[in-house]
């Protein structure tokens, strides 16, 4: 699927669009669409003022207007970063998502090989069980995973969420990558047989050059998922340096009845951030892989 | 597939015949069972480890009464005795359905409409499509944290702007109230989730061929018309897809509802996820909160086989065969 999904995209979608004419498609067309635009991009554009607004500015809708920011300041981001473990938060989230990202790479490899190009006997049954698997919500794992966390001596440690992690990272990576086998023709595999090529090295010097945009965009999912992960850090993860930020900005930003505000909004936007920028390099491979593997 | 399966099992047989014999450590691959078990095991030990095993205790811990920090004793099915009788259970279970249900029709329906939209003319289409998944990108629980500032008791601006169109004169309790609470958490999960199928219906729509609507143009099928008998037939099985993961991801969902409300007003909020880590991590009772879970897995397998059975019949939509 993966090698020929690009050119679909490139056909005019509908044959009668030049029927229209102009006042009938500003009322179908424009009017709902930017009506949608504005209201999915509303909370970002509302988080990153309000993340520059100073404490007066903040709450007071008589002399300012809410919806813009007449004096900025760093104040929320300076104080979230020098006053609170913030960067620290930053840090392990980055740490874990690396680590996490690679470990189910590696073994999403091996197995999407061995599904789709090994066929040993009862593979199309491992591949329907890894489907499964990834079906398997969080919210129905933390609890017995917490007991285990807890039994091995893991408990607040950034292991706990390294090993845990792969579970919905490993499924859905396996999914996609087995697509991406699929769309290379299995000449190239035969021909490298032939030339006495072993198993692995077909593995390492055929299929996994063909397959790096599945493995970026493989990587980029793993790596988004993992750093919007929330139940499994906000249960094994107790002390404050060990957090993550989703779970930081949500647990230890708010003390007793007091919510800054501002710091709050701060730790949103610059805790947003990576994966949006990471995204944004690849969002043609983030687009295409996510349409992949649902298609597939 | 099938066909190409047989010709990779008869050259792979030839050529391990022919090929000379290649370093010992690969002696393996000439049994490719043994070979795809290796290859499996990394994944294998990972997912038994931490996914089947923890199912199975799930499992079994729902009929424990373990506490956080004490190995509890089978106790049989009481747990689920207790949560019969138990109305905050059944609370939930009613509000993570009615959340389900409202979110997935307001996601499905506007995810339709604005890939719709998307599949049409524009400029900047891969620009525009890109900051449309903004709002799936994000960590959830990061935006719902805007969301709960949007939602404010005191400093809403949506409170605020409707008090200045002079539409209202109270500012709105979003959270406080058990109604709009519930309206509001909807609203924030069905923002979350409009990209994801929209995107993905997006790329359902591309695959149909332009010529379809062309031929049913000069028929003479109004819009309506090419919807009804050209887009929405061709689209059946991607929305099966994108149904199924929708309506998984909102059952189970956990942040959206922990950082917005926590289960309040009154548990008008809780789901059946929250309800669960609440009585099990702050309230410390494992064995209760893991029974609550498992009753979770009857409706999930459901709505996995629903889908599963709604696909298999639309299977040559997608140019397959079988």
């Amino acid at each position: 699927m993966g090698l020929f999904r690009k050119g679909a995209e490139a056909e005019a979608p509908d044959g009668a669009d030049f029927l229209e004419s102009i006042p009938r498609r500003v009322v179908t067309l424009w009017i709902p669409l930017v009506l949608f635009l504005v209201v999915l991009l509303f909370p970002f554009y509302w988080m990153g003022i309000t993340a520059f607004k100073s404490n007066e500015e903040l709450y007071n809708y008589t002399d300012f207007s809410p919806f813009w920011v007449v004096h900025p300041t760093l104040d929320n981001i300076h104080r979230l970063l020098f006053r609170t473990s913030y960067p620290q938060w930053l840090l392990n989230t980055m740490l874990v998502s690396v680590v996490s990202t690679f470990l189910s790479l590696f073994c999403a490899v091996c197995a999407a090989y061995a599904i789709e190009r090994l066929r040993f006997k009862g593979a199309r049954y491992v591949g329907l069980a890894i489907f499964l698997a990834y079906l398997v919500p969080p919210s129905i794992l933390f609890i017995p995973l917490a007991s285990m966390v807890f039994a091995y001596g893991l408990f607040d440690t950034k292991w706990a969420l390294i090993l845990t992690y792969p579970t919905f990272l490993i499924p859905f990576c396996t999914w996609l990558l087995m697509g991406y086998f699929r769309s290379i023709p299995f000449e190239l595999e035969e021909c490298a047989l032939i030339d006495g090529a072993s198993r692995l090295q077909i593995l390492v010097k055929i299929l996994l050059p063909l397959a790096v945009p599945g493995l970026i965009s493989a990587g980029i999912f793993a790596f988004t998922l993992s750093w919007n992960e929330f139940i499994y850090a906000l249960t094994f993860i107790q002390s404050s340096e060990q957090k993550t930020v989703p779970v930081g900005v949500v647990t230890e930003l708010v003390e007793g009845d007091v919510y800054h505000w501002g710091a709050l909004m701060a730790g949103a936007l610059l805790g947003s951030l990576p994966v949006a920028i990471l995204y944004s390099f690849f969002v043609e491979h983030y687009v295409a892989s996510m349409t992949g593997a649902v298609k597939e | 597939m099938g066909a190409f399966m047989f010709v990779d099992t008869k050259t792979q047989r030839r050529a391990s015949a022919r090929a000379a014999p290649g370093p010992r450590r690969f002696r393996l691959g000439e049994s490719r069972g043994a070979m795809g078990l290796l290859f499996m095991l990394p994944a294998a030990a990972v997912l038994l480890l931490f996914l089947a095993y923890p199912l199975g205790l799930g499992v079994w811990l729902g009929m424990t009464d373990t506490r956080v920090g004490r190995a509890g004793q089978y106790i049989g099915i009481e747990n689920y005795e207790m949560l019969w009788t138990d109305s905050v259970f059944w609370t939930s279970v009613f509000n993570t359905l009615l959340y389900t249900v409202v979110a997935s029709i307001a996601k499905f329906a506007l995810g339709l409409w604005l890939a719709l939209l998307l599949n049409r003319h524009l400029p900047f289409k891969a620009f525009l499509r890109a900051i449309v998944l903004l709002p799936w990108i994000v960590p959830t629980a990061l935006s719902a944290i805007a969301f709960w500032w949007i939602y404010d008791s005191q400093f809403s601006i949506i409170s605020w702007s409707l008090t200045r169109l002079g539409l209202i004169e109270h500012n709105i309790n979003f959270l406080g109230d058990p109604a709009w609470a519930r309206a509001s958490v909807i609203i924030a999960n069905v923002w979350r989730g409009i990209p994801f199928v929209a995107i993905t219906l997006l790329a359902g729509l591309q695959t149909i061929p332009p010529s379809l609507y062309e031929a049913a143009t000069i028929d003479g099928a109004t819009p309506w018309q090419r919807f009804r008998y050209v887009t929405f037939p061709m689209l059946t099985p991607i929305i099966a897809v994108v149904m199924t993961f929708s309506v998984l991801f909102t059952f189970t969902d956990f942040q959206l509802i922990y950082v917005l409300t926590r289960g309040g007003p009154l548990n008008a909020t809780h789901l059946m996820a929250t309800l669960s880590f609440q009585r099990a991590i702050p309230g410390g009772n494992l064995g209760e909160g893991a029974a609550i879970a498992v009753t979770m897995i009857p409706f999930l397998l459901s709505a996995i086989l629903f889908s599963y059975f709604g696909l298999q019949r639309r299977r040559w939509q997608h140019g397959g065969n079988d």
